[in-house]
């Protein structure tokens, strides 16, 4: 029985499917099987930030309408052995996903996989509540900044009311918050909401901490998920996230400004 | 003096602006959060009645739907104007 896990923030550009490329390559490289479905129907990204865009022939739109089984539109990972990407349709619209169809896609996964984990489209439209809906736990993914703030605390009221646990009554979705972009310089010097005030505001569970950081752009430039960079400060936090996700203690890292030290200062070294 | 307390003044950080106005909205979110889908129209259409008799201004409707167990209470709170 796997692990349904849905990214998602309502708000474009924060860093969904970043995150969720890094999580899924993360829970992998911990040994778990995983697989990781775009859901962004007619938008498809994630192939892109995992590198695997020109091995794409069939995708879930197929899957779901049956044109073709879920091990021919699966992609395996070149990098884990344990993880598979189900792309999205780049053509169609976004009603061709049905909810029926992803129910039974996600219950044949579930019998093979450890984890599901699905990158939902921005919005809070029929695709993303798709995404959503047959979640067991959902990443809300924060930018320090109020539009995407407020946005997630419309996402966390989808998933108290329109998910299959919320509708059958069942232990509701389990809702973590993760920072990204985060940058304890503009924190420090008043000019960006800290994460203290962002987790009261939003009043759920922070699973972790993702800073502003270069390694982003070079992984999506190279699809190569971030968690593969182990020497970045990005990598590094991703790794931490996935750790806590399956019930690891891992202390904050990244939030706090850096002190510059005598030397630097002098020459200026590093970038501001 | 003037001059002192212009710059003993501090500038309040856009974060904490950035806080406050947060917490607002939210607040007024989450009140509406397992609010049935009609409440809006509701809210729409009492106004306009209400308005046929008094001069009220758009935001002095306000209505709320509380559940308590096996009953459900509907708050209409109304800010008529100040007689002349």
């Amino acid at each position: 029985m796997a692990r349904i896990i849905v990214v998602t923030s309502g708000k474009g550009g924060v860093g969904k499917t970043t995150s969720a490329a890094a999580i899924a390559t993360g829970l992998a490289l911990r040994g778990n099987k995983t697989v990781v479905i775009d859901f962004d129907v007619g938008l498809r990204n994630l192939d892109l930030i995992m590198g695997c865009e020109r091995r794409v022939v069939y995708d879930l739109v197929n899957v779901i309408q049956g044109e073709a089984g879920l091990n021919q539109a699966m992609i395996r990972d070149k990098r884990s052995d344990n993880l598979y990407i189900l792309p999205a349709s780049q053509t169609r619209d976004k009603d061709a996903l049905t909810l029926e169809g992803v129910e039974q896609v996600l219950e044949k996964l579930s019998e093979d996989f450890d984890y599901i984990v699905c990158d939902s489209p921005a919005g809070i439209e029929r695709g993303a509540q798709l995404a959503m809906y047959f979640a067991d736990e959902a990443i809300v993914v924060t930018n320090p900044e109020v539009s995407s703030v407020r946005d997630s605390d419309r996402i966390l009221g989808l998933l108290a009311s329109k998910t299959r646990r919320a509708e059958q009554a069942q232990d509701p979705v389990i809702e973590r918050l993760l920072i990204t972009r985060y940058d304890p310089n503009r924190v420090d010097s008043g000019d960006m909401l800290n994460l203290e005030d962002i987790q009261e505001i939003l009043a759920i569970k922070l699973i972790g901490l993702i800073p502003e950081s270069e390694a982003v752009l070079r992984a999506s430039n190279s699809g190569v998920p971030v968690t593969h960079d182990q020497d970045s400060d990005a990598g590094q936090a991703y790794s931490d996230t996935v750790a806590r996700l399956l019930g690891d203690e891992k202390p904050l890292r990244f939030h706090q400004l850096q002190k510059k030290s005598f030397l630097s200062r002098i020459f200026g070294g590093g970038r501001r | 003096m003037k001059l002192l307390e212009f710059l003993k003044r501090e500038r309040k950080k856009s974060a904490s602006v950035a806080k406050e106005r947060l917490q607002i909205i939210v607040a007024h979110q989450r009140g509406q959060r397992g609010q049935p889908d009609y409440m809006p129209m509701l809210e729409r259409e009492l106004l306009e009645v209400i308005r046929r008799y008094v001069e009220v201004e758009q935001d002095a409707i306000n209505i709320s739907l509380d559940s308590e167990d096996d009953c459900s209470v509907l708050e209409l709170n109304v800010t008529l104007p100040n007689r002349d």
